[in-house]
């Protein structure tokens, strides 16, 4: 028997956050995995970030998590996307090595204080009186501790398709968590299905990457975490090559054999990272789809597909993939198929992921009905911090949809639940002008300290940064003359007057380097804060027009609707808005306002009444004292 | 959202006239928020018990004294308002209730109340419901808006169809700059559609096709006529005969009296105001003089119409030439006066009234036909605004945020985005000061 204050379920990126970010709060934390040797495996795509993605990558790196690093560790080519695009929606992407990423995993992992490795199956929660007490393993072995956080990704009930093919298991070669799933089935909880797939892997030596369009990694030297000063791989390139008409007819005539279309998988699938034969049935006009062909490493000649996930026969992935320019002779190493699993209707969680029903029992990742890398690491970040906070008595950050796509991310699974696997885009922040993928530091750093899940270097990084903030602000207060610019060959009107710096940011075509000659000796342009101070005032106007929204959102939120408010007793409120409302348990009105359906009507009612009740309290109190 | 940070202190402290429109025998100002103890103070130099009416001498800050006035402290949140809040019943002449105000809000955190505000926080603090606060506001605006409930009954659902019906393209417009935004890396989705700038300039001319209709407030305002022209050119005369003998309306939209004399009748069916600016000049002798002319001037360019009765020529653009002592013996006819009428003997006044009628009906909404209310029309200008912007604007990022704003503003007018707005349009019926 061995105690702890936290106990993570799960080596997978949910599970890595949350035993880490436990674990950096300072709460007794153990991470239980089948296999530690399998500790940050990557099992689809071994890339990292994108559009949405890239955001919560930084956000996790900006509270100290451990995604941003290992990937940097083991990237091997780096991509910005939608860069010609505003910088808010650019997404930083890599793609890495697995062998290196893992290795990075596991040094962060088994080098964190206060964090201990369990290698064992947990068969079972242990729960008392409602709560979860902690948990019991396979071999009989029992590991107490009040919160539990879940992180079993796709093994729960997993089933995998390949054609007519099935398996049990969440990915290729291990076990399936039947036992647990069986015991969250039998407590009663909301449990659906979803699917995900996967793609064939080819062997790179098989390829004539000399016929096809390469895309190298970016030239300038970013990277995903300001911890990493600079690259440590060599870096590849892709290859680009697409689906032809002959690929299509191959699938076309074989769509009775996916279970996709057999009827085997009914469950819903991601619209937004289809499989092929998806693609084709729903896009049929289209004569061909992308396929980006991405090095899975540097000392392996695996290739990962990206664009062709399918749970198609074997032998047609075969003639799928040689139908394709530059595949002619590919070879398929692992061939793809699609997975169908169970998950929690996310609505039953509480904002930092806890079982409203099993208080102590915290679920993370893909259990909750997510798709993707960084959704997991960003949830399991959320659940650990809590847990531990709740462990210590102390605060996790306070985070919100004005300041992190974490928290859109969770505000939107708890209070809407989910039809499809949850994937992050920048269109579901409605803040997004301010939720930058540059600005984390100074939108979470800052938060993560104050709650003291911040390590030593990070915390010595960002109050050197910080101390650079004020320079930069009194260089931005500095006027030019619009005829000193018009000397210098800017496209601005000669007779446009005195403007400071900060203003001129917003007239196109002047940027930090075209002010250059008077922002000052040892101005330094290129350092990232200068940057984002600079894009601050690019969409200042923006900005500034959002904060009259904020205050009214903050305003609601500041009334709370308590864990099992009586919405039956809200006088004018109809049946279907009280369902509503009980299945999403807002926290506040303001989250209130953002269940599905719930009518402007409703909500007056709903803050009358909660209005009511808090007066009454307050009375009551005054009369008891 | 909700404005229910009320109670717990964050809020700006508002101040209002609460009682009659002066002139009056008593004038109470109001005062609400976390200031109204530093506000009483300021001003009574003292702060009174609790619930007890006592005198005090009310001063500005540079020690002049505004009045001598009762006044009356409620902490909240046993008040009215559920915040703290203070009374001043002051005399109730114009001058005195425009310096306390003034002093008032000159007080940092401190300043005028919105209409409906002061219920509006009761409401929001748990002192009166939804049904109580929408009761009081029915009975406020009952007798003066019969004509309007009238006309509105049908209009109300027609722009909600319409609005709706532009949320929709809006929506499609955004999903397409969403997904270009989102998706175009991946290779599925295309950059934005061509047509796409057409869409969004063809929904904003829409816009401001429906923003220069007559608005819904012209029905309970009426067609604002104004009189003017010289001392003794015939304003009063015409404006007895102009008004006489017609349907007389409760002034609506009360609360704005002005020095001059304005009367409100309907006229076959349409509603009218009648302004006679004569009543700012011919009463204000000497000093004065040069603020009544001032007046008379504003008065003319409120109107939707000048009755010019002055030399001809000298009137304001637009206005209408009349040439009003047909009966006089020194009469002289205007070279191209639009009309020559004799009050006294009442001729050619049939054929002004007319004509005014023609003239009123032209700029009031059409029977059936939806009007937006000033809320409904300064929403939806915003919402053209952006539209504007959008247009203007390279990168679809910023283009997206644009069209965010144009759904938010559709929303507001809808309802359907926040109860703030519901509640906006709830209060924003009552009489400042209530």
């Amino acid at each position: 028997m061995r105690e702890f204050d936290v106990l993570v379920v799960g080596g997978g990126h949910a599970g890595v956050e949350a035993a880490c970010g436990a674990a950096r709060m300072g709460a007794r934390t153990a991470l239980v995995s089948f296999d530690l040797d399998a500790i940050g495996a990557m099992s689809c795509n071994p890339a990292i970030g994108g559009l949405g993605k890239g955001h919560l990558v930084r956000e996790v790196d900006a509270l100290d998590g451990v995604l941003g690093r290992a990937a940097d560790a083991g990237a091997i080519h780096y991509r910005m996307l939608n860069r010609s695009k505003g910088s808010a929606v650019w997404g930083p992407r890599v793609q890495a090595d697995r062998r290196l990423f893992k290795a990075e995993v596991q040094r962060i992992v088994w080098s964190q204080p206060n964090l201990t490795r369990v290698e064992g199956e947990a068969a079972g929660l242990i729960l008392e009186g409602g709560r979860v007490a902690g948990l019991e393993l396979a071999d009989g072995d029992r590991l107490e501790a009040p919160r539990v956080i879940l992180c079993t990704g796709t093994f729960l009930g997993g089933v995998l398709f390949r054609g007519e093919e099935r398996f049990e298991g969440g990915r290729i070669g291990e076990n399936a968590a039947t036992r647990m799933a069986r015991q969250l089935r039998d407590a009663d909880l909301p449990m659906a299905r979803l699917k995900t797939g996967t793609p064939p892997r080819l062997d790179g030596r098989t390829i004539d990457w000399a016929s096809l369009p390469e895309q190298a990694s970016d030239a300038d030297q970013w990277t995903m975490s300001p911890l990493t000063p600079e690259r440590r791989n060599p870096q590849v390139f892709c290859a680009i090559t697409r689906t032809t008409m002959a690929s299509h007819d191959v699938i076309r005539a074989n769509l009775d054999r996916s279970p996709l279309f057999s009827g085997a998988i009914d469950a819903a699938g991601p619209r937004y990272c289809p499989s092929i034969e998806d693609k084709i049935h729903r896009f049929g006009d289209r004569d061909g789809h992308q396929v980006f062909l991405e090095p899975e490493g540097l000392d392996t000649h695996l290739v990962y597909p990206n664009g062709i996930s399918t749970s198609l026969p074997v032998d047609v992935q075969h003639a799928m993939v040689r139908s394709m320019p530059g595949l002619a002779d590919a070879r398929i190493v692992e061939p793809g198929y699609a997975v169908e699993y169970d998950h929690i209707d996310p609505r039953a969680l509480t904002p930092d992921l806890q079982l409203r029903a099993t208080p102590g029992l915290y679920c993370a990742g893909q259990i909750n009905g997510t798709t993707g890398y960084e959704e997991a690491a960003a949830q399991g970040l959320v659940a650990g911090l809590a847990a531990a906070g709740d462990a210590l008595g102390k605060e996790p950050p306070q985070l919100d949809r004005a300041n992190s796509y974490i928290a859109v991310m969770v505000d939107d699974l708890t209070l809407q639940g989910v039809s499809e696997p949850y994937r992050m885009l920048t269109s579901r922040a409605e803040y997004r002008l301010r939720l930058r993928a540059n600005n984390v530091s100074s939108r979470l750093t800052g938060l993560g300290l104050q709650a003291g899940c911040i390590g030593d270097e990070r915390s010595a990084w960002y109050q050197a940064r910080e101390e650079r903030r004020q320079e930069f602000a009194d260089v931005f207060a500095r006027n030019v003359a619009a005829k000193d610019l018009c000397e210098q060959g800017l496209n601005v009107r000669r007779d446009g007057g005195v403007k400071r710096v900060a203003e001129w940011l917003r007239h196109d075509g002047v940027d930090l380097a075209a002010l250059s000659p008077w922002l000052g000796d040892g101005f330094d342009e290129d350092f990232a804060l200068a940057q984002e101070m600079a894009e601050d005032e690019v969409y200042a106007p923006y900005l500034a027009r959002q904060e009259a929204e904020l205050q009214d959102l903050r305003a609601s939120e500041n009334l709370a609707l308590a864990d099992g408010f009586a919405y039956a007793q809200v006088p004018g409120l109809s049946n279907e808005m009280v369902e509503r409302l009980s299945a999403a348990s807002p926290p506040t009105l303001a989250a209130a306002g953002r269940v599905p359906g719930v009518t402007p009507a409703a909500l007056a009612a709903l803050l009358v009444h909660a209005r009511r009740l808090e007066s009454e309290k307050a009375e009551g109190s005054q009369r008891a004292a | 959202m909700i404005g229910v940070n009320a109670a717990s202190g964050h809020r700006d402290t508002i101040v209002a006239l609460s009682s009659g429109v002066p002139p009056a025998a008593i004038g109470v100002v109001r005062i609400s928020g976390p200031q109204a103890d530093d506000a009483l103070r300021a001003l009574a130099g003292r702060m009174p018990e609790p619930r007890r009416a006592s005198v005090a001498v009310l001063k500005d800050e540079a020690g002049d004294v505004l009045d001598e006035a009762l006044v009356l402290w409620f902490p909240g949140p046993n008040s009215a308002t559920g915040e703290d809040l203070a009374e001043l019943h002051c005399h109730g002449g114009r001058a005195v209730i425009e310096a306390v105000q003034g002093a008032l809000v000159k007080l940092a955190g401190v300043r005028l109340a919105q209409a409906g505000e002061f219920t509006r926080r009761a409401f929001a603090n748990g002192r009166i419901d939804l049904a109580e606060a929408e009761g009081l506001g029915d009975l406020l605006a009952a007798e003066t808006q019969m004509q309007r409930a009238a006309a509105m009954a049908s209009a109300q659902g027609a722009i909600s169809r319409q609005v709706e019906q532009w949320r929709d393209e809006v929506l499609r417009l955004s999903a397409m700059v969403e997904a270009a935004l989102d998706f175009s890396d991946e290779g599925d989705v295309d950059d934005l559609p061509e047509g796409f700038t057409w869409n969004m300039r063809t929904l904003r001319e829409d816009l401001a096709t429906w923003l220069e209709r007559p608005r819904s407030e012209k029905l309970g305002e009426g067609f604002r006529v104004a009189l003017a022209g010289p001392p003794n050119a015939g304003k009063s005369t015409l404006f007895n005969a102009l008004v006489e003998s017609e349907a007389a309306i409760t002034s609506p939209m009360a609360g704005t009296t002005r020095d001059v004399i304005e009367r409100m009748v309907a006229i076959a069916g349409v509603p009218f105001s009648f302004v006679d600016t004569a009543g700012l000049r011919d009463s204000s002798p000497d000093s004065i003089e040069a603020i009544g002319i001032d007046r008379a001037r504003d008065e003319m360019e409120r109107a939707d119409l000048v009755l010019w009765l002055g030399k001809e020529g000298e009137g304001p653009a637009g206005a209408w030439e009349v040439a009003a002592r047909k009966d006089a013996e020194d009469f002289e006819a205007k070279a191209s006066s639009d009309y020559a009428v004799s009050a006294v003997t009442g001729e050619g006044v049939s054929e002004l009234k007319l004509a005014l009628v023609a003239a009123a009906k032209e700029i009031m909404p059409k029977p059936g036909e939806a009007a937006l209310n000033a809320r409904q029309h300064a929403v939806l200008d915003e919402a053209r605004q952006s539209l504007v912007q959008a247009e203007a604007l390279g990168d679809p990022l910023l283009v997206a945020e644009e069209l965010r704003s144009t759904r938010q503003a559709f929303d507001r007018i809808l309802g359907s985005a926040t109860t703030e707005d519901m509640l906006d349009a709830l209060f924003g019926r009552f009489c400042i000061g209530k």
